[in-house]
């Protein structure tokens, strides 16, 4: 199997020069804007001037573990509550409203209906038109009350519990269940979903990546090719940990993060990411969303991070000093503090979503809008 | 004004009433039917339940559910001019925006029948979802609309093709849509509550989708209210209202003398009304308004009228009075018997469960849909007066199960006409509610409302067992404990009883059409005929699912303790329900406890007395309820 970090670092430069126009219809659209120069020294990296939101002006609670964007609507999973936040006000969901627990961790929006579903601590719920479904282990066919993630493609629901994965199928109401007993998957502790019309990619906390095939309705499974052993022994031979804590599937490329480092997967090739090797502020990452193929952001515990296929930024408040700080990381590893008076309200990054060129980021200590700066 | 209908009409149209009476075209109001002659044929009624006229008004189009058509009448002459056949048990119809289409719900083959309406033909049948019941396109033509009664949803279709695009979540038994004027929103309602925990308020909604998005716009909360019927709106939008009933479940049904058991009403929404809904009553003390469901507001907004199918009646409200009482008036005043008085300006007496209405295009005449009596009532909405019936040429007798079928729709047989079997039996099903019925006591033997399809060989009937048989339940029961009268005479119970028995089970949408499971029925089949458990064990005879669910409907007629009692309950000895499409009665258990089928085995069988299952995976009782769901 052919692979190597200068291999794949020159299939990415010769991609970035060979199609240009694609880069900058990217740009257009999504917040990675300015695509440095591969021989800059300092490469031109989004900047943003963040807002933070917490309890101080009107998140029901800091600690947000969710976030999702709809439109000029935001939606913000918190631990007491679903903050939706629409004309520069906040309105917040709770158990007394129907939402099936207040911890909120994670969202998906059925963008054919406009639906948000919301997977708790308690139970999946449905906000539709202002009212609130939920579904539960006892009242339904979901496999387990814990909602670490959830997405939806098509008529489909697609869930990740602390006991197995699950689908609900929104038009014959049919509940279906992954587990053990049906699936490669090896522990049931299922941390997170992304489902696109193609695959499915399932985030098992020790069970590596599990991919459900939507046409042959197939299930295939990544693993760390060592083992449970923590040593790093085949880098870029496949997935860098089994314990998986997110997934994103965009443009055929899967991004996979875990608490031991990241992971991208173009199909053929796999390339890791570890702190010591890249722009990654910590192994341990919470969340992962692709971009595209070649760009994605991750929410790790010391900080947020960008990368852009080539080039890293990190934003957050400093570590020492607790000042707002940007880092930018070029090919060769030089990095360079950008000032900056802004940053996300905490380093400990829960969840990411886009609005237009802006960034919205869920954090353990508020939510926070990075708002795009030309 | 007085409310004394009949002081205000002229002799002659009196004349022409008492003889419409005498030649059963209308019936006598509040009267009990005499033993009649009856035939035992299965005759085929056309039973119109809803109506239109084409855009230019020269057509008028029925639709009769009883023969499975939509009739074509001349819009002035009213002479029959074509029959389309079209699905069966066809519940609502609407036309395309330039009146070129005709779709029509077909509610038990869930399909839309196409119609051309230059060839009155049917051009093209599309599949849709579970038991669709209306249908409506957007202003732009882009989007269909269908409400799905079974699936609590309303499929999206592209318009022109009839493809299913997305489903839009709506309420428990979405069932009628009504356009704003503008055609901006769809006004949706639903026939059942919205299920919520036991022993609470029921509340409905009236799901409002956005037709140019195609997505749910918000929702407008029916507090109290349990169906919701049609909705109509006044010409410049401003003012909407819905006909709906307003159950009281929550206190023993013990009052009738006291309007205890429902009150019919309107919940009126719009800017004339305010930021809030208001619902208002129609009910008065001795004329109630029973099952109110079509309703038609006049283009120049003066009146409001309400078909009420219990009470074989249709309303007219003088609307400017309607919204000045609301504005003047502390609410709820939903069970104020003294508050339509002030509204209701007429009672006009029609045929039998009278249904959708229509306004000529002037607005000078409203046409009525009398369901049971295969007529069309014609009102002057100036005078409030019936002024010709129009008859849809149906047999010319009545069979046993017409009659039957009468006196089931039919609120004239309980006390001041206040409720019939179809108030909690909503078109012959059931309501979702649960009621405290007198003879155990105040506040004791809390029991759900049970469906009533395809009951041959289901008695004995009553949670508790005691009806051996339909006349005892539905006779001496019912006359003591709901109607508060004794009203049936011999034929009368016969006729009903004869009817209950004939009504069939819908088709179950879970079977697959060769009648083959898929791999998830089979395995929860296999646990429903189990006699060991995962673990090896035997399971005793009495601990098995068929052993008391056996036999072709699901019960051994037979009652069982499955350690359901509640303290407030004299017995824990209850009958073993039948199984016939169990997946659309929701709640279960003899109280309605658990809300879904899941909790019958997640939360009320802790000690395996409702079988065994507490040994089974999530995976495998999940089997077991796919099964269920083909019975």
């Amino acid at each position: 199997m052919k692979n190597g970090w200068s291999e794949f670092a020159m299939i990415l430069v010769l991609g970035a020069l060979a199609a240009p126009a694609h880069a900058a219809e990217s740009a257009h659209t999504l917040p990675h804007v300015k695509v440095h120069a591969a021989t800059a020294t300092i490469p031109q990296m989004p900047h943003f001037r963040f807002v933070n939101y917490t309890t101080a002006n009107g998140l029901p609670d800091d600690h947000v573990y969710s976030v999702l964007v709809d439109g000029d609507r935001i939606w913000a999973g918190t631990d007491n509550g679903l903050a939706e936040f629409e004309d520069g006000k906040w309105k917040t969901y709770t158990t007394r409203d129907g939402l099936a627990q207040q911890a909120v961790l994670s969202l998906a929006l059925d963008k054919q209906t406009g639906d948000v579903w919301a997977g708790t601590m308690g139970g999946l719920s449905r906000i539709s038109g202002g009212r609130i479904d939920t579904f539960t282990q006892l009242n339904s066919g979901l496999s387990n009350d814990v909602v670490y993630g959830v997405s939806v493609e098509g008529e489909n629901v697609w869930v990740a519990t602390a006991a197995g994965a699950c689908r609900l199928n929104l038009r014959t109401h049919d509940w279906s269940l992954y587990n053990e007993r049906n699936t490669p998957m090896v522990e049931i502790w299922v941390y997170a979903v992304n489902a696109t019309p193609s695959k499915v990619y399932y985030a098992v906390w020790g069970s590596g990546i599990l991919e459900y095939n939507q046409k042959t309705k197939a299930w295939d499974k990544y693993e760390d090719p060592d083992g449970e052993n923590e040593i790093v022994l085949f880098k870029d031979q496949g997935l860098i940990h089994e314990i998986t804590t997110s997934v994103s599937f965009v443009d055929n490329v899967l991004w996979a993060a875990t608490y031991f480092g990241d992971s991208r997967y173009d199909g053929r090739y796999w390339h890791n990411f570890l702190t010591k090797d890249s722009g990654l502020p910590s192994n341990f990452t919470n969340f992962v969303k692709g971009v595209d193929a070649n760009h994605a952001w991750f929410g790790t515990d010391k900080g947020l991070a960008y990368y852009d296929g080539t080039n890293w930024a990190v934003y957050r408040p400093s570590l020492t000093t607790g000042k707002p700080e940007m880092t930018v990381r070029n090919a060769a590893g030089k990095v360079t503090e950008i000032p900056v008076t802004t940053a996300p309200a905490h380093n400990y990054v829960l969840g990411i979503d886009f609005q237009g060129k802006d960034i919205w980021v869920a954090t353990a200590k508020g939510l926070s809008h990075g708002i795009y700066q030309k | 004004m007085s409310r004394n209908w009949e002081a205000h009409l002229p002799a002659a149209l009196l004349a022409f009433a008492a003889s419409a009476v005498l030649y059963g075209l209308i019936p006598a109001p509040n009267t009990v039917v005499a033993a009649t002659s009856r035939t035992g044929e299965h005759l085929q009624y056309a039973s119109p339940i809803e109506l239109a006229f084409s855009h230019n008004g020269r057509l008028l189009y029925v639709l009769c559910q009883g023969t499975d058509e939509l009739r074509v009448l001349d819009g002035i002459t009213h002479t029959q001019l074509k029959k389309i056949a079209v699905g069966h048990l066809p519940r609502g119809f609407a036309f395309s925006p330039d009146g070129s289409r005709i779709f029509v719900a077909n509610s038990w083959d869930d399909t839309i029948s196409v119609i051309d309406t230059k060839t009155q033909s049917v051009d093209a049948t599309w599949s849709v979802g579970a038991e669709p019941s209306s249908v409506a396109e957007d202003p732009s033509g882009h989007f269909l609309f269908v409400a799905d009664r079974i699936s609590n949803d309303v499929a999206v279709l592209d318009a022109k093709t009839g493809a299913e695009q997305k489903r839009l979540a709506a309420g428990r038994g979405a069932s009628y849509m009504t356009l704003s004027p503008d055609g901006s929103r769809l006004y949706v309602s639903h026939v059942y509550h919205n299920t919520d925990k036991p022993r609470t308020a029921p509340h409905s909604e009236i799901t409002v989708i956005d037709t140019n998005r195609g997505i749910v716009d918000t929702r407008i909360s029916l507090p109290y209210i349990a169906h919701g019927f049609h909705v109509a709106f006044s010409t410049d939008g401003r003012v909407g209202a819905l006909a709906e009933m307003h159950p009281k479940n929550l206190v023993p049904l013990a009052h009738l003398e006291h309007g205890g058991a429902f009150a019919d009403t309107l919940t009126l929404f719009g800017a004339d009304v305010g930021p809030k809904p208001v619902e208002v009553p129609l009910d008065n003390l001795e004329q109630y308004a029973a099952r109110p469901f079509g309703v038609a507001i006049t283009p120049d907004k003066s009146k409001l009228f309400v078909t009420c199918g219990g009470s074989e009646a249709v309303l007219a409200i003088d609307l400017e009075r309607l919204l000045a009482y609301i504005h003047m008036h502390k609410q709820p005043f939903t069970e104020d018997l003294s508050a339509s008085g002030n509204y209701v300006v007429a009672r006009i007496t029609v045929g039998h469960d009278p249904r959708g209405v229509t306004l000529t295009p002037d607005g000078k005449q409203l046409l009525v849909a009398n369901r049971l009596e295969d007529t069309i009532s014609v009102i002057d909405t100036h005078s409030n007066r019936l002024v010709q019936t129009i008859s849809l040429e149906g047999p010319k007798r009545l069979s046993v199960l017409r009659h039957g079928e009468q006196t089931f729709y039919s609120a004239k047989f309980s006390f001041q006409g206040q409720i019939g079997c179809a108030n909690c039996h909503i078109d012959s099903t059931f309501d979702g509610l649960q009621w405290d019925l007198e003879p155990d006591g105040f506040g004791r033997d809390i029991v759900d409302n049970r469906p009533i399809e395809d009951l041959k060989g289901t008695e004995p009937y009553k949670w508790n067992g005691t009806n051996p048989n339909l006349p005892t339940e539905c006779g001496p029961r019912t006359e003591k404990y709901f109607w508060r009268s004794e009203t049936f005479d011999d034929l009368t119970l016969t006729d009903l009883v004869t009817y209950i028995r004939s009504i069939p089970a819908r088709p179950n949408r879970w079977r697959l059409p060769n009648g083959e499971f898929t791999p998830a029925q089979e395995r929860g089949k296999e646990i429903f005929e189990r006699s060991v458990d995962r673990f090896g064990k035997p399971i005793a005879e009495t601990d098995r699912c068929n052993y008391c669910h056996s036999g072709p409907k699901g019960t051994d007629q037979k009652r069982f303790n499955v350690g359901t009692k509640k303290p407030t309950d004299d017995t824990g000895l209850f009958d073993t329900p039948q199984l016939t499409n169990i997946a659309l009665s929701a709640p279960y258990l003899h109280d309605g406890s658990a809300t879904t089928l899941e909790e019958i085995w997640t939360i009320y069988n802790p000690h395996d007395k409702h079988g065994r299952t507490n040994d089974l995976t999530k995976d495998e009782l999940n089997d077991l309820i796919e099964y269920l769901r083909t019975r």
